[in-house]
């Protein structure tokens, strides 16, 4: 599964399109708090959070998620906004809870490893 | 990689914005030098907890990571307010971050711990107003 297609399934909305979206997602990952974050995203994972910080944005690039969605309708601020496209993160937006995002991912990834 | 490579990064204090950016940059160098991808992970995760405790706690410093061809080490100094007690900053979940820093994500109490699983060896030097120096390794 790769973010392209999740974002064709999912209907989530493209906040920034990072460098390469035919990057392979593995998992979703769901976590707030930071440093918690930074030792547990597992690679090539889809993070689903509410924090639409600068912060979110350098632990994606160390972790190396694949991609970041931010759920509850949350935006980047500025400062994020310029450091996902100086960084090639794609980000994601959509108004759905992080439970329910996350699982529509495991749903797409788990509908297209069937086929 | 023969002889020993240093790399010396300046940290601002509370400055969010370049918070991580270090990290960012050793992380990348690594890759670029092909250090095998745990080791790197290790580095990243134990570098980026240090200076973003630089950035919380002690108005910045200074990080320097020396590469040899058996280990990485990283050396975090700050003349921040020190560790009173350093056991129980160790504990997992004890923190004495700010709420506006709290706000961010950040003040889990995992900043130590996590330096400390993800290095092979770390050690603290501290002085109650004088700063801390952390000193980690990770064995390549």
């Amino acid at each position: 599964m790769t973010i392209e297609k999740i974002i064709e399934k999912s209907g989530f909305k493209v906040i920034n399109e990072g460098k390469d979206i035919t990057q392979t997602i593995s998992k979703p990952f769901c976590c707030d708090l930071l440093s918690i974050a930074m030792s547990r995203v597992p690679a090539n994972a889809a993070w689903v959070t509410v924090m639409g910080n600068i912060n979110t944005l350098a632990v994606a690039t160390l972790t190396e998620a694949s991609c970041v969605i931010l759920a509850e309708g949350i935006q980047l601020d500025a400062p994020a906004q310029e450091r996902a496209k100086s960084e090639g993160i794609t980000v994601l937006s959509t108004e759905m809870p992080i439970f329910e995002a996350a699982s529509l991912v495991q749903k797409i990834i788990d509908e297209n490893t069937e086929l | 990689m023969n002889e020993a490579i240093k790399l010396t990064y300046h940290i601002s204090g509370d400055d969010f914005t370049r918070a991580g950016e270090a990290s960012s940059d050793v992380k990348k160098k690594l890759k670029t030098m092909g250090v095998n991808p745990v080791a790197v992970r290790k580095v990243a995760i134990s570098m980026y907890e240090g200076e973003i405790n630089m950035v919380i706690h002690a108005n910045g410093g200074v990080i320097d990571v020396i590469l040899t061809p058996t280990e990485i080490t990283m050396v975090l100094k700050d003349h921040g307010p020190g560790i009173a007690d350093v056991d129980l900053a160790m504990q997992a979940g004890y923190s004495t971050a700010p709420d506006k820093v709290r706000a961010l994500g950040f003040g889990a109490g995992m900043g130590l711990p996590n330096m400390k699983k993800y290095s092979d060896s770390m050690k603290i030097e501290t002085a109650v107003n004088v700063g801390t120096t952390v000193t980690m390794v990770v064995k390549l």
